[in-house]
């Protein structure tokens, strides 16, 4: 049998049941890798569940810093009999299996061409551990402890995590680092250790990764920084999953920075609203009256809201929503991964409304662009959400450390307050001044005799006055449409990277790739498989929309572009379709709406057969029946 | 608007202690029907603020949708309003309260707006006890849509269309009484004398106060056979008179002993509460609910406060917040600079 093999470049699968404490004890593991200063990427994978369904935690490892998913998986280690069957047949030929053979492997799942490691994890526990729920509990950290043997990871900095972890409950410290020895025992003595796949420090890690002091972070804490950081003071919001950890982060962070040292009391408001409807109301209020606010929520969520979007769009309150995509529709899958809500959220509410989005890639972008947010949506007066995921909010990832600029100042924007509404020659709520298409707003209680006007959901004229003339809508709803020209010019523009060289290519045909947020780790190094076998392709990563106009010029100077993202209809396909004079016929969609985050062998495999198909021969949606 | 309100005023009217005339509480002219009882509230409201010396830009209106919605474009021009979305008005109004808990929050609902489609905001909206006053110009229809049933509608009130409603109507200040109110009243709109001392004692209220205001629709409900018509109303009326004393004023009028009861509001103003009606006590929920339980019965339309805790903490309270309101806030507040950002990347790690 050929092994696997591999220093530094491989990926890990665990296979748990939730609720038994696997978690903490897999989480270890990955954090373990990450201060070894080799780049890491783990991801849970898991049911919306509390306790007793199988759950998984993927974790690749990767020299180059790829932190996407590559597809695959080398080492599984199975300590779930539920999933067994299928997670063992699921290992690449010439991979490791380890399981807990205190119950022996079925005949019928054995296979010939993988290693397997047996390790009666549970009779080890119920040996040394007296306490049943110990006894659970240990039996992931002792999996661990065979895994550091296995594959090389650093004792010392495994022991200092667990320090970390259990600071003064010296109790738990030692019981822990006992079962981790006791792992490590019974693998050194039993199995040929380390593997053929295994880590080492510095080793062949690329240089640009070693140079920095890489931070292990997720998008949500991220965002609920960016809230902090970007002088968000009311927060309301309804629990779902995969958002609620944003505003537990923010609720943490707030409690610790955002104290009045005068009197110990609170410079923020954290509100849990009684439904999504309601949360988002509080953030209409509360950013009609010159407060930065926000919301967090995913799928089921979006659609709630999108009755208050329409207001705030139309009424032109500034709102920051950001929504953490999950799978849909309806319930859909709650705790697995999509890019989902594009249309839905670019067109939230009913009527003719666009709304800002923004694509965070990584945890720093979540950071940056919620900044981003508060500026944005005070500037254009509307709301802007942003499109996070689940893979991105939830799971670790690794990322260059945050960095905030002392001299950053909030964008309030145009806003008039009792000085400013003295010195206006005259003024109107929605009178478009400068022709931008944003014009002055005022608060209330700014001025005794001016400035007071009336916000509504209905039509009005440029001062504000309830009015059904067909002429006062059409300027306004026109005016808008020139706000959202004038954003084009606010919002992060599209990152373009110089092309790969590819020597001898295979095809003339001059290649591109759009993607963004989550899609786009793995979408990079697909590209370089691909730029290996032959196929130049250029890229672009999209971070905002109103689409910026190199967008357009993009597809245009290619002659196939693949776009490439986690729905099941090619949503931002359609919406650049929608959005730009683009024939439809230039784009392919490559897809992955499975739940679990799309990897880099899938991309490159939808392209390599897109590519063999007579060339550039472009798969429609709806497959053709001729 | 088609046509214009007319800005003369008789020069020698009356002005208050900040030196406003009633004219200065105005809004926009009513496009409600004639003698629409919501017109009364509309004037009740201005009335109230104009007698409490309260500084026009200082107040905040909201709403939802639907005739009663409408309202605050009717009163209080030099205020700034906003008319939100059905049903939605209490979370707007609880968000703008979080922003800056410095002014004076004024809600108008209706029946439809709060009891039906806003039902879950409005009990919400109780029991953070917001600090607003919450007015539902109730008429037992849908006006805007020309007079379908609302779910205050009582049973057996029959409709414009001769249909007799067979669901028990729902009673928003029992509910809100049950659900923790720390003010409420009703009211009837043809009663200026007990409404303008009851939105008078509500904006001084430290907390949320609801006050419920019967008030027909001339249009769709004030027939034969309607339990909320004019007529019907005042033939059932039980109202408990009060005044309002506010803060900054010394009682004046003189009450017969026994009849009379004092309550002291959070900010020192007095509510003077007669007790000619019922002899009906404000500080206990459970004799609150009865007396309207006993007044149902006995088909009595029972207004005047009927319960009140002077004591109560409202939301921004209750969440701990610093007194300075949370708009004001700038960087230096807010934004905890590189340093910190060091430190949290550092336990990264």
């Amino acid at each position: 049998m050929k092994q696997i093999k591999g220093i530094n470049d491989f990926v890990v699968k665990f296979a748990n049941v939730n609720g038994t404490g696997s978690a903490s004890a897999n989480h270890l593991f990955a954090k373990a890798i990450f201060r070894m200063g080799i780049p890491v990427s783990p991801r849970n994978i898991f049911p919306s569940n509390i306790q007793g369904l199988p759950t998984w935690y993927e974790v690749r490892v990767s020299k180059n810093g790829y932190l996407g998913r590559r597809g695959g998986v080398d080492l599984m280690v199975c300590v779930n009999p539920q999933s067994m069957e299928k997670d063992i047949a699921s290992v690449e030929p010439g991979g490791y299996f380890l399981y807990d053979s205190t119950k022996p492997l079925a005949n019928h799942m054995k296979r010939d061409d993988i290693t397997i490691i047996g390790i009666p994890l549970t009779e080890m526990c119920m040996k040394e551990f007296p306490v049943p729920r110990l006894q659970q509990l240990l039996k992931n950290v002792v999996y661990v402890g065979a895994l550091a043997a296995l594959l090389d990871i650093d004792f010392g900095v495994l022991k200092g995590l667990l320090n970390d972890q259990f600071k003064g409950k010296e109790k738990l410290i030692s019981s822990n680092v006992h079962a981790l020895e006791m792992g490590y025992q019974y693998a050194t003595e039993n199995y040929q250790c380390p593997l053929p796949i295994r880590l080492e420090k510095g080793g062949n890690v690329a240089p640009h990764i070693l140079e920095t002091p890489h931070i292990l972070m997720n998008g949500n804490t991220a965002a609920a920084l960016g809230a902090i950081y970007g002088g968000a003071t009311v927060a309301a919001w309804y629990p779902i999953t995969p958002s609620t950890s944003v505003v537990d982060a923010f609720a943490k962070y707030a409690k610790r920075l955002r104290i009045d040292a005068g009197s110990g009391k609170k410079n923020y408001a954290i509100v849990q609203a009684e439904d999504e409807l309601a949360a988002m109301g509080m953030v209409v209020g509360a950013g009609w009256n010159g407060a930065r606010a926000f919301t967090a929520t995913s799928g089921p969520g979006v659609s709630l809201m999108s009755e208050f979007l329409g207001l705030a769009y139309f009424a032109e309150i500034p709102v920051v929503l950001i929504n953490v995509q999950r799978s849909g529709p309806s319930t859909g899958m709650p705790t697995r991964s999509q890019q989902s809500d594009v249309l839905a959220c670019a067109y939230a509410s009913h009527g003719d409304t666009k709304q800002v989005l923004l694509f965070p890639a990584t945890p720093q972008e979540c950071f940056e662009m919620t900044v981003q947010a508060f500026d944005l949506s005070e500037r254009l007066q509307t709301p802007v959400i942003m499109m996070s995921d689940l893979d991105l909010g939830m799971n670790d990832w690794m990322s260059p450390p945050l960095e905030w600029d002392d001299t950053y100042e909030m964008d309030r924007g145009k806003v008039l307050d009792a000085e400013g509404l003295d010195n206006a020659e005259k003024w109107g709520r929605y009178l478009d001044v400068d022709g931008d298409g944003i014009c002055y707003r005022t608060l209330p209680g700014t001025h005794p005799d001016k400035g007071a006007f009336f916000t509504r959901g209905s039509s009005k004229n440029e001062m504000a006055v309830y009015s059904e003339s067909g002429d006062d809508y059409v300027q306004n709803v026109d005016r808008l449409l020139r706000k959202f020209e004038t954003a084009k010019s606010y919002v992060p523009e599209p990152k373009t990277h110089p092309p790969i060289e590819v020597k001898k290519p295979k095809t003339k045909l001059r290649l591109g790739a759009l993607f963004f947020g989550t899609s786009a780790s793995p979408s990079y190094e697909a590209v370089e498989i691909l730029a290996d076998e032959g196929y130049p392709i250029d890229t672009m990563r999209i971070r905002a929309f109103p689409f910026h106009e190199n967008i357009d010029q993009f597809i245009h100077e290619h002659d196939m572009v693949f776009v490439i993202e986690q729905n099941r209809d090619g949503q931002m396909r359609q919406l650049i379709m929608n959005e730009c004079q683009i024939a439809p016929t230039k784009m392919t969609s490559v897809l992955n709406y499975s739940g679990t985050p799309i990897t880099a062998r899938d991309i490159a495999n939808q392209i390599r057969q897109s590519l063999d198909t007579k060339s550039a021969k472009v798969v429609p949606l709806h497959k053709e029946t001729a | 608007m088609s046509y214009v309100k007319p800005k003369f005023r008789h020069p020698r009217l009356p002005s208050n202690r900040l030196g406003f005339t009633v004219a200065d509480y105005d809004g926009a002219i009513s496009t409600l029907c004639a003698g629409c009882g919501h017109d009364s509230i509309s004037a009740a409201i201005r009335t109230a603020c104009f007698e409490s010396s309260l500084p026009p830009h200082r107040i905040a209106k909201v709403s939802g949708i639907g005739c009663s919605s409408k309202m605050p474009t009717y009163f209080l021009g030099k205020s700034h309003g906003f008319n939100s979305v059905h049903g939605r008005m209490p979370s707007v109004a609880t968000g703008a309260s979080l922003a800056n808990r410095d002014l004076t929050y004024v809600g108008v609902s209706g029946d439809g707006d709060t009891a039906s489609i806003g039902m879950g905001q409005f009990v919400h909206l109780v029991r953070r006890n917001v600090n607003m006053t919450y007015i539902v110009a109730n008429n037992g229809c849908y006006g805007l849509t020309k007079g379908q049933d609302s779910a205050t509608a009582d049973l057996g009130s029959v409709s414009k269309y001769g249909d007799v409603n067979g669901f028990e109507g729902i009673d928003l200040a029992s509910l809100a009484i049950l659900q923790g109110a720390s003010f409420v009243a009703r009211s009837f709109s043809g009663d200026k004398e007990q409404l303008v001392p009851l939105i008078r004692a509500a904006m001084a209220h430290n907390g949320f106060a609801f006050i419920d205001v019967v008030s027909p629709c001339v249009t769709f409900n004030n027939h034969n056979g309607s339990t909320k018509s004019y007529e019907e109303t005042r033939a059932h009326l039980d109202a408990m008179p009060l005044d309002f004393v506010p803060m900054r004023e010394e009682i004046k009028a003189q009450y017969d002993e026994g009849t009379s009861k004092s309550v002291t509001l959070h900010d020192g103003s007095v509510i003077h509460l007669k007790k000619a009606v019922s002899g009906h006590e404000t500080d206990d929920r459970q004799a609150a609910l009865n007396t309207i339980q006993d007044a149902n019965k006995q088909n009595r339309v029972l207004t005047g406060l009927l319960f009140l805790d002077p004591n109560s903490q409202n939301l921004n309270t209750n969440l701990e917040l610093a007194t300075r309101p949370l708009n004001e806030l700038g960087k230096d507040e807010l934004c905890p600079g590189s340093k910190v950002l060091k430190s949290i990347n550092e336990g990264l790690r």
